[in-house]
């Protein structure tokens, strides 16, 4: 019962935090809200036995990846021109609103299908010897003993060129 | 304890796709198409793991974690290009981005 009313209130928080980094004017303050969001989805991951997924998400994305947009954002000091308020959109904005939101209805009618399927218990607790579903232990035995090595490998090559590109790309001389 | 079912796990994923498909399209200052982008990565995320759970393996979870280290791959490299795309023509603004070439 809690975790439920806890979904329902950290996925209501992600939502508003959400559609705050959209409407925001002021690029620090939708950086702010998108951390916020991060934060509230990796709740949400715990209340779903994620448990591995939330911590990573937590230094990951609110940690890692969010100092980055703010340092560049906080290094750039960018002066938005007369910044525009939200009511106020231009022809392609309306264009574009107008297509996410088809989009949207899209999605939703497609999970209509979905609304009715029975929710299956998971078996958390441990079964001959297997880790517990959603820790860490479960997620290791998956990616070294399981079907992913060769991905996991094959992402931390893709780190190490991104890495190598991204001071290739901002370096002044290279 | 009660679980929490597949499809309210659906619905926000949902929401956070489209809201950050809306960003997408109608924001103007790149750091923030940005930041759209990973609101739609996260809203994928969040479908991995609530199917993840509604079949009982750990492949969800797996493709979250990969989810997470390309968008950290991405962000690195896309924010890199944010910088000398300012440095070049000192402005984020999309709009103002109308010519190729030098």
């Amino acid at each position: 019962m809690t975790e439920s009313v806890l979904f329902y209130l950290f996925s209501l928080l992600a939502v508003v935090s959400g559609a705050s980094v959209i409407l925001q004017r002021s690029t620090i303050a939708s950086a702010l809200s998108l951390v916020v969001c991060f934060f509230a989805l990796a709740a949400d991951y715990v209340m779903l036995d994620a448990h591995f997924v939330a911590v990573v998400q937590v230094l990951v994305y609110a940690g890692a990846i969010m100092v980055l947009f703010i340092f560049v954002i906080m290094l750039l000091n960018i002066r938005e021109p007369g910044a525009t308020p939200v009511g106020t959109l231009s022809n392609r904005g309306i264009i574009g609103l107008m297509a996410a939101a088809l989009l949207g209805v899209a999605l939703i009618a497609g999970l209509d299908g979905l609304v009715h399927t029975p929710v299956t218990a998971i078996n958390v607790d441990l079964q001959g010897g297997q880790p517990a579903y959603g820790t860490i232990a479960a997620m290791g035995e998956e990616l070294f003993r399981g079907n992913y090595l060769l991905p996991f490998e094959a992402v931390s090559l893709l780190l190490t060129v991104s890495m190598v590109g991204a001071v290739v790309l901002a370096k002044r001389e290279v | 304890m009660e679980a929490v079912g597949l499809t309210p796990v659906l619905v926000v994923s949902t929401a956070l796709f489209t809201l950050g498909v809306i960003g997408v399209l109608t924001r103007k200052n790149a750091l923030i198409v940005f930041m759209s982008v990973e609101l739609m990565l996260n809203g994928v995320n969040l479908a991995f793991v609530g199917f993840s759970r509604q079949t009982g393996s750990m492949d969800g979870h797996v493709f979250a974690i990969f989810v997470m280290a390309v968008a950290a791959a991405e962000a690195a490299v896309g924010l890199a290009l944010v910088i000398l795309l300012f440095r070049n023509r000192l402005t984020v603004q999309l709009d103002d981005l109308d010519r190729m070439g030098g």
